[in-house]
């Protein structure tokens, strides 16, 4: 039996900076019980086999309890029914086929290609303009300048969210995103905390999809709130309310970390850096290999259904079970040395979006975005250095990345 | 003995495989691929589907290669004879060519209407080959006023889906109960076949073609029912299976017939006795062999997947990079009217069959097959994300219905597959 | 040990004096297919799905694909796009 608390280290803050060692620990017990209780899966085959297993849940989340107000009309009468709504209508990625299967569909028909190739090429124009902004820095915070505004601003045109507003969901965003943190659900404080900026949220976006309808505009806000498609599930307002703040927040939490996350490898092996910026060709397997050395989002929860036995144990109906892709990508049984950053190993079969019915919807457009800002950030960063190695990182261990990346340059060269 | 010269005979799927996989695994000797064809190894699943409605050319279908081959190649034709104790293939053209190992890949032909005459009426097709679905979709291009499909087999039912997507009259005629009867048995048989219908299809089953009968210029014009019922059609499709291209062994003293030559559960071919040749082996359609998930019942298959491991498999044992019983699970799909048909595992013999995930009524789900108690294969339509998970079941065998209670899991009633069950002796 | 399954792909030089210079070949696994569709965005022109799962390909794109035939090979989560590129400068 492997050392128990080791999931507990992974949460420590104090190992943010490079979990990798306790991953490898954790893989000699492919699925380890952990003593809070839970199963950690931190090998390529059993993750992949989790991620396909039909009695693997998604519905992990607690139920939903709003803090109670004082108010008896209010604790008695609206907080149940509220409540009720809340847990009949959470995000997709919480939720399981069917509902999953009909929501994912719906959001699909409005994830349009054309929508996407339209992105990539506006994420190129919105890098270009960031960077001739900062044309005369010495010093750019690959987090603060680049990597945090670009998805923002990706995903609010998207999804057809004024920008103007985005600084008011900013702080909303991160705190709803800790819905992915073990730690978050397990604190009683933390969830009423979630809870009162979902309200917000909800409040802010019931009058955008209001507005959507009376003035629809070319957006995916515009579309779903629309409906009316032959064939294309028609969402109701509480799901198209979860699925709204759902995209938003993954547009806030994810790409960022990604951009961040290569940008760090890059410095860290200035060689890639160096053939990037004469092959921006390169991108593509760059950003994979990312994907998979460093993924944004390390590891999700899941539930288990009925008993299942797997790796030599038998995770029991009920438990909690950790995936721990970032882990799984790191499986010397999958990849040969695997903690050597290698954007030429070929055959990336990462984890990094997920798999199974779950896969990662806005992985084309993470893509698409992080190969905008890598390509550029190689052709037009004079003399990029590393301030900090490591740097600072934010408090997230599932959606894990750095707080800032900040570099010293000798300046920005023109487009 | 050490493997000079290795003989691929063969220059498809299965051969290709085979020859990448010898370099990769280190092999620098000679290496030679025999082929029958003109041409450099193809694809052949979009010839029976995106060939015929013309949005890829036949001609574009070419294989990548995918590891630098350093191999002589002999296109164009067919190997002829087998001398084994002289360790020398002889082709058609009369050249000889001598190996240390011989790896057989000839694949299989379609199995060609009874009455030769008739299967050479101007209108008659069949298909296998890149010239072969040239030759159809030239037909269908153009717009025959009928086009006949014999046999509802994947063949027939993906032709005849392409037919209904270039909107084309079609019928098809089948001599069992439904369509994939004998493959996924009648009760998903049917399934396939109400798709097929509600895309405008006309399906006719329990019949049997008797003959095709031409104008009186050598052209068909009308096929007769052995009921006595005739069909107007001027493009005929006869998609009736296959037969394993073993004729040239005639005189080898290997064991073979026209549905594949006889291997050890390693891949070597067997004699008239049974006693294995360890400088031949065979992969592909042609291979005929004993598979140890369906206690060593002997198989041949002509999955594309199976073809691409078993030819790998074949070569690295040939050239002592490997060893080992071939044990792949079988692995297969079809397309056919926007559906996607994937399945693991062999259907056959199967005595029970659950809708293990989804349901039939959306068009999406998943059957899973036991025989016995355990599970014996899986199919998804249009749900191949679950597949991974009943994979890994029908690879152990796990108890049949292996698990219950999951996401998108109904009641999981056992029904009967429509399946003939298989001789115990 | 890497997955056998997953060859190890680098670009050959082609022995096919029939292929146009420069070209590709493309074919993929479509066992292993799970209609993710990562490669119908990476090269929309190349990739398409027709119905919820029927990966459509075309197998001989021309030279001024490359860039989005590798967005695509590289993208597929099962590594599943098998590429025969003999112009390619990536290894």
């Amino acid at each position: 039996m492997s050392d128990a608390t080791l999931f507990e280290q992974v949460k420590d803050e104090a190992n943010r900076a490079d979990p990798y060692p306790l991953f490898a620990r954790l893989r000699e017990t492919p699925v380890a019980l952990q003593s809070d209780g839970t199963y950690v899966a931190s090998t390529h085959a059993a993750i992949t086999s989790l991620l396909h297993d039909p009695r693997v849940s998604s519905e992990t989340l607690p139920p939903a309890d709003r803090p109670k107000t004082g108010n008896p009309l209010s604790d008695w009468i609206v907080k149940p029914i509220r409540d009720r709504i809340t847990d009949a209508h959470r995000p997709f990625i919480f939720r399981d086929p069917p509902d999953h299967d009909t929501l994912r569909k719906a959001v699909m028909h409005e994830f349009t290609n054309a929508r996407v190739q339209a992105l990539r090429a506006r994420s190129h124009t919105l890098v270009d303009e960031i960077l001739t902004k900062h044309a005369g820095s010495t010093e750019f915070d690959v987090v603060d300048d680049l990597a945090y505004p670009l998805p923002v601003t990706i995903i609010c045109e998207m999804l057809g969210v004024p920008t103007e507003d985005e600084p008011r969901f900013h702080g909303w965003a991160t705190q709803l995103a800790t819905a992915l943190e073990p730690d978050t659900l397990a604190d009683t404080e933390a969830r009423a905390e979630n809870s009162r900026t979902f309200e917000t949220i909800s409040d802010y976006m019931t009058g955008l999809i209001k507005e959507k309808r009376r003035t629809p505009k070319d957006d995916m806000l515009s579309g779903l709130a629309g409906g009316g498609v032959p064939g294309v599930p028609r969402m109701g307002d509480y799901d198209l309310i979860a699925t709204s703040i759902l995209m938003l927040v993954a547009g806030h939490e994810t790409t960022v970390n990604l951009i961040a996350n290569a940008t760090l490898a890059l410095m860290r092996n200035p060689e890639e850096l160096a053939s990037l910026r004469r092959d921006p060709g390169r991108a593509p397997r760059l950003i994979e290999e990312v994907q998979r050395y460093d993924p944004p989002v390390q590891f999700r929860t899941r539930r288990a259904l009925a008993d299942i036995a797997i790796a030599g144990t038998t995770i029991p109906e009920g438990a909690d079970i950790i995936l721990l892709l970032a882990s799984g990508n790191r499986d010397p049984a999958v990849f040969t040395d695997p903690d050597r950053f290698d954007p030429d190993r070929g055959g990336i079969r990462h984890l990094g979006f997920g798999g199974g019915l779950h896969y990662c919807i806005g992985a084309p457009l993470a893509r698409f975005e992080a190969e905008a800002a890598l390509t550029a950030l190689a052709q037009r960063l004079d003399h990029p250095r590393l301030a900090d190695d490591p740097p600072p990182y934010r408090p997230g261990s599932a959606l894990r990345g750095p707080k800032h990346l900040r570099l010293a340059i000798d300046g920005i060269r023109p487009s | 003995m050490t493997c000079d010269h290795l003989v691929i005979v063969g220059a498809s799927l299965a051969g290709l495989r085979g020859a990448e996989a010898a370099r990769q695994a280190g092999f620098a000797g000679r290496l030679t691929l025999i082929g029958d064809e003109p041409h450099r190894p193809y694809d052949r699943p979009p010839l029976s589907k995106q060939v015929l409605t013309g949005s890829v050319a036949p001609a574009a279908t070419a294989l990548p290669n995918l590891v630098p081959l350093a191999a002589e190649w002999h296109l164009g034709s067919a190997a002829a004879a087998l001398d084994r104790g002289e360790r020398v293939v002889t082709l058609q053209d009369g050249r000889r060519i001598a190996y240390d190992r011989l790896l057989i890949a000839t694949g299989a032909r379609p199995r060609p209407w009874p009455d030769a005459a008739q299967g050479r009426l101007a209108g008659v097709h069949t298909l296998r080959g890149r010239e072969d679905a040239a030759a159809l979709r030239a037909s269908l291009a153009e717009k025959p006023a009928r086009v006949l499909v014999i046999g509802g087999g994947f063949i027939g039912c993906e032709v005849a889906a392409a037919c209904r997507d270039l909107g084309l009259p079609v019928t098809l005629v089948e001599t069992g109960p439904t369509v994939l009867a004998g493959v996924l048995g009648t009760y998903l048989g049917a399934v396939v076949g109400a798709l097929h219908e509600a895309r405008g299809v006309d399906l006719v089953f329990d019949a049997k073609v008797e003959a095709l009968e031409d104008d009186g210029t050598g052209r068909v014009v009308r096929a007769r029912l052995a009921d006595g019922r005739a069909i107007e059609t001027d493009c005929v499709v006869v998609a009736l299976g296959a037969v394993r291209n073993t004729e040239w062994l005639t005189g080898s003293g290997l064991a073979f017939d026209e549905g594949g030559v006889d291997c050890d559960p390693e891949g070597y071919v067997v004699d008239t006795e049974g006693r294995p040749d360890k400088a031949i082996a065979a992969a592909g359609d042609v291979a005929r062999f004993p598979h140890p998930l369906y206690d060593g019942r002997r198989v041949a298959l002509e999955h594309w997947g199976h073809a691409a491991a078993q030819g790998a498999h074949a070569a690295r044992l040939l050239t002592g990079h490997g060893a080992g019983p071939y044990d792949e699970v079988p692995a297969f799909w079809s397309s056919q009217g926007g559906v996607t048909i994937k399945s693991v595992g062999l259907t056959e013999g199967a005595d029970s069959l659950v809708i293990a995930q989804g349901d039939p009524k959306t068009g999406r789900f998943l059957a899973l097959y036991g025989r016995a108690g355990r599970c014996i294969a899986a199919v998804s339509f249009d749900s191949v994300r679950w597949l991974p998970a009943y994979a890994e079941m029908v690879a152990v065998r796990a108890p049949f219905p292996p698990i219950r209670g999951g996401v998108d899991q109904g009641r999981l009633s056992e029904m009967a597959p429509g399946l003939a069950q298989r001789d115990e002796t | 040990m890497p997955d056998p399954n997953v060859p190890d792909i680098g670009p050959s030089p082609s022995p096919d004096p029939s292929r146009a210079a420069g070209g590709l070949r493309v074919t993929v696994d479509l066992n292993r297919c799970q209609a993710y569709a990562q490669c119908c965005y990476a090269a929309p022109d190349h990739f398409t799905l027709h119905g919820a799962e029927a990966l459509h390909y075309d197998p001989a794109p021309t030279a001024a694909a490359r860039d989005a035939i590798e967005r695509a090979r590289v993208s597929c989560p099962i590594q599943a796009i098998l590429v025969e590129d003999a112009g390619s400068g990536h290894p």
